[in-house]
């Protein structure tokens, strides 16, 4: 018999709020620990949850980029369980009324085919601090401290619905988290950072006979800490759970750890150990009223999303659908490339240079185009001195590396080093029957029909000019000369 | 008698005039404490220098030209559940013996703007759980009235202390009658708020959807005035009730001619103590001949307030006492430990006491999945039949008079072995908690010696005619 998989995600997002969830606290990563603490995300007897008000809009804003309804009611609960990361011995979250539910993310596989993944609810919760143990090892008499930095940041668990087109492959679930971490960077709420824990991911993964109505018993997995290794335990937990059904045997639905180092997921707690949460309604905040005017009031401020801007770049800017989708990935570059547009007519050209040279120096540099002190208009000048033959691209590469490191204007700098392309004939001429002369060997070659030297001449002219003349023009004269010898 | 005893109402015209200083008033206050405060135990804890520097402070302000507040110089005692900046707040409780606050509850902070003179904190049941403050890690507070008697809980060592002189007014917290019942039981005025009314910011949590931070004193008046001092609005209390209007003075003195009084019936059963009765019904009466209609009025389901009570009341105490698990504050064990649970548990075991381990352990239960249905769900809609029931009754009267205890204070140990027994104290009081309303605890006389008090009820944030009804009841009889 042939088995189905059925993936399905259940995403946490630190929302980008300057304040928490409930108190005033700045949320800052990185800091030295417990500096961004106070009586309220302590847990201190006696204080009260206060909520943030942008942490409500941003969640909602999240829900009509996903397409789900927003709750007009909704409300929070208390998830009762001990751990000394938790201060209040609660967790203040959304249980029976979430703020979003039943909407969907549309994953494409590239080849114009979508599938609308089924969102079942997203909802508001607080983070909790985090454990810093001094030693690995479990047993030593070592204390553990605990960070309350993180304690009180606001979190949207966004939930998959298995019901509905449910995720079923393994290109689908990393299309499915990139998808949503693009959407969710285009409209600001989150970074989403995998490294500094913005992005988190629980998985479960049940298997079904191939056109099975029902679902499987489902195992959720924990602790993936990259893309990379959410693939790998659902990768392995499809082969395990396989193995289960081949042999005969049930699935049993349990939680289970990813282990990094042995790449396999491993018992954490079965089905019957899960522990009671005891949720009840949360006495201390009143239910969130939303008055739809503040629904249209947000739904206002929804950003174009990947998708449609992809489609209009191709329209509007004669893109092919590879150069829009590279240029709409991330946001920033979006923005770069249309705030570019109106000094530079070349779009073309401007779209090359920014997926190829652009991208190479961000990466060579790890940095980010909004850290950089390279502005679009500068940019747009660049480029059209590249189009106008000013400069040569050679020079328009180095020209780049440079203002992209100094900020300084493309003109100023073409000036000051003397980087105009030569556009003096006699000049290029001569050197190329200097070039001529000084390689015969490599001439007669050529005239011969062996074009493989050519470049080797078109070389030596460019570096007498150190990279000034159009390669395109050497290439010519030499050929010329050549066969008029 | 000595300056201690005065009402406030007294006291502040006192002042004002400049007959008397506010260090003098203070000083008899602690001289009283340190006569009868070994009898009594109504403090915690009492904080004499600061209470002194503060009184300096009032006293200054007498002598600039802007008028100060009406409670300018007053001293006041504080429930030791009541958070307190860098002063130990213990709850009445081993887990929080050294507990040294970094704020200041919102009332507090109120009352000390006003320049309150803060006299120390007063003595509990353990998290207010109890009706008798005879649960406590400081032992019980005695009833002043007669030591031998409890003084009735939890906000026992406030109304305790107002009673003794040892303060003039009191701040308490109700989740179930613990300023009404102690008030009636140590013969002084007690009021419970509406819910809302006064911020809980600072109120260290026994069941936050039933607790209110109430006021003890002397006189209807007195009350009135602090009470009006420490309510409104708290934007770090997202349940506080957005309402400004807290002038509770300006309409004490109007009359009650044509007020509706409601008498419940299903509160004036067989369960009462047929004197505490009587003493009730002649102060209706004294009412009815000053202007006001008595009807009697029906809440049917007053019979299961007590139960549904305690299901709410523990499962949300077993959530707001998690909290206390010595790895912040706050007690930790010194046992030597193998693993965090372990940790937990003997913190929690030698931290709370066996009734806060009794309802935290019902709590749980009433929470834990496969009984949150037939337990937790179905007392909330008790709860909001019990506030249908007043909703009904308010259409036709305009506050409604019933007892405040079934009984008259009881000895020290008497119901201490039988946690039923003692829940049954609140038989009147609790379902005021459920429905969120204002009620007030007015001493009617004594009974073979023993303090008597009757609870009027008010409709939501209508305070003002509770205290207005009971204002004009001291009137005529004197007080």
């Amino acid at each position: 018999m042939k088995y189905e998989s059925v993936i399905c995600f259940e995403t946490h997002v630190a929302l980008n709020t300057r304040s928490k969830l409930f108190c005033s606290c700045p949320v800052e990563y990185g800091a030295l620990p417990n500096t961004h603490i106070c009586p309220v995300c302590t847990g201190q007897p006696g204080v009260l949850p206060v909520l943030n008000k942008k942490a409500v809009e941003y969640g909602i804003l999240t829900g009509l980029a996903l397409n789900c309804s927003i709750n007009q009611k909704s409300g929070f609960a208390r998830k009762n369980y001990f751990y000394p990361d938790l201060p209040k011995g609660y967790q203040i979250t959304q249980y029976e009324s979430p703020l979003c539910e039943n909407g969907y993310l549309e994953i494409s596989d590239g080849n114009n085919c979508t599938l609308p993944v089924g969102i079942k609810r997203i909802h508001l919760e607080e983070d909790a601090g985090k454990m810093v143990h001094t030693l690995d090892d479990a047993d030593s008499a070592e204390p553990s401290y605990v960070d309350y930095n993180r304690s009180g940041i606001s979190l949207l668990e966004i939930v998959a619905d298995h019901t509905r087109n449910p995720i079923q492959t393994l290109d689908q679930a990393h299309t499915y988290l990139t998808t949503l971490q693009q959407i969710l960077r285009y409209i600001g709420i989150s970074d989403c950072s995998i490294e500094k824990g913005q992005f988190r991911c629980d998985v479960n993964v049940s298997l079904r006979p191939e056109g099975s109505k029902q679902f499987g018993n489902r195992t959720e997995i924990k602790n993936m800490t990259s893309f990379k290794f959410i693939l790998k335990a659902v990768e392995y937990e499809i082969k395990r759970q396989t193995q289960i059904l081949v042999s005969g045997k049930q699935v049993k639905q349990e939680t289970r750890w990813f282990d990094e180092d042995k790449k396999i997921t491993r018992l954490l707690r079965t089905k019957e150990d899960a522990p009671d949460y005891r949720y009840f309604p949360e006495p201390d905040l009143p239910d969130i009223l939303i008055d739809p005017d503040f629904i249209s009031n947000i739904k206002t401020t929804v950003p174009e999303l990947p998708d449609e801007k992809r489609n209009r770049f191709m329209d509007q800017y004669h893109l092919t659908q590879d150069e829009a989708i590279l240029l709409t990935r991330d946001k920033d570059i979006s923005d770069f490339f249309e705030a570019c547009v109106p000094g530079c007519k070349d779009h073309k050209k401007l779209t090359r240079w920014i997926i190829k040279d652009l991208f190479t120096l961000l990466n060579e540099t790890s940095q980010n185009l909004k850290d950089s002190s390279l502005s679009p208009e500068q940019f747009a000048v660049l480029i059209n001195n590249i189009s106008q033959g000013t400069i040569t691209e050679k020079t328009g590469r180095s020209v780049l590396k440079e203002i992209f490191e100094t900020g300084e204007s493309p003109d100023a700098l073409i000036k000051r080093k003397n980087l105009k392309s030569i556009q003096d004939s006699a000049l290029l001429e001569k050197l190329c029957s200097q070039v001529i002369t000084d390689n015969q060997e490599a001439a007669e070659k050529i005239r011969q029909g062996n074009t493989k030297p050519l470049n080797y001449l078109v070389g030596q002219v460019m570096k007498k000019t150190s990279g000034k003349a159009d390669p395109g023009s050497v290439r010519r004269l030499i050929q010329d000369k050549l066969k008029a010898l | 008698m000595e300056l201690c005893d005065y009402t406030a109402t007294q006291l502040s015209t006192m002042l004002k005039n400049g007959e008397v200083s506010s260090k003098e008033i203070t000083d008899s206050v602690f001289q009283r404490i340190d006569q009868q405060e070994k009898n009594i135990n109504a403090y915690i804890s009492v904080f004499r220098e600061k209470a002194l520097l503060q009184a300096k402070a009032a006293d200054k302000k007498f002598s600039k030209k802007k008028q100060p507040s009406l409670l300018n110089g007053i001293p006041i005692a504080l429930k030791d559940n009541l958070c307190t900046r860098e002063v130990t707040t213990t709850c009445g409780s081993n887990i929080l013996k050294n507990y040294l606050p970094p704020y200041d509850a919102t009332a507090v902070k109120k009352a000390y703007q006003h320049g309150m003179i803060g006299i120390g904190k007063t003595n509990m049941d353990e998290f207010g759980m109890g009706s008798s403050t005879e649960n406590s890690i400081v032992g019980p507070t005695r009833n002043p009235v007669n030591t031998e008697y409890v003084a009735g809980g939890s906000s026992g060592g406030s109304a305790a202390a107002v009673a003794a002189g040892e303060t003039v007014l009191a701040l308490g917290t109700d989740t179930g009658g613990s300023v009404r019942q102690p008030a009636a039981f140590c013969g002084i005025v007690g009021i419970k708020p509406t819910y809302g009314r006064v911020s809980r910011y600072g109120l260290i949590s026994y069941a936050s959807s039933l607790d209110q931070i109430g006021v003890l004193g002397r006189t209807v008046e007195d009350c009135a005035m602090l009470l009006q001092t420490i309510c409104g609005p708290d934007r770090n209390d997202s349940t506080s009730a957005d309402i400004q209007d807290n002038d509770f003075l300006s309409s004490l003195n109007n009359n009650i001619k044509g007020l509706k009084i409601g008498l419940p019936q299903e509160y004036f059963n067989t369960g009462l103590d047929g004197k505490i009765k009587s003493n009730i019904l002649k102060a209706v009466q004294l009412l009815e001949e000053n202007g006001a209609d008595v009807v009697d009025i029906s809440l049917p389901h007053a019979d299961y307030a007590i139960s549904a009570y305690y299901l709410i009341a523990t499962a949300e105490a077993s959530s707001n006492l998690a909290r206390y698990d010595g790895v912040r504050y706050g007690l930790r064990t010194k046992n030597c430990y193998d693993d965090i649970k372990e940790m937990y548990e003997h913190t929690r075991y030698q931290g709370f006491s066996k009734e806060v381990k009794r309802r935290i352990m019902l709590g749980t239960y009433v929470l834990s999945a496969g009984h949150y249905r037939a337990y937790y769900l179905k007392a909330q809609k008790v709860r909001t039949l019990i506030k249908q029931d007043f909703d009904r009754a308010f259409k036709t009267v305009d506050i409604i008079i019933s007892p405040v205890t079934p009984t008259l204070p009881f000895k020290l140990g008497e119901k201490a072995s039988d946690p039923l027994e003692m829940y049954l104290m609140d038989l009147y009081t609790v379902s005021l908690n459920m429905a969120g309303l204002p009620g007030m605890s007015v001493p009617c006389g004594t009974i073979d010696g023993l303090p008597a008090g009757f609870q009027i009820i008010g409709k939501p944030f209508d305070e003002k005619t509770v205290l207005r009804t009971g204002h004009v009841y001291q009137k005529i009889t004197g007080k």
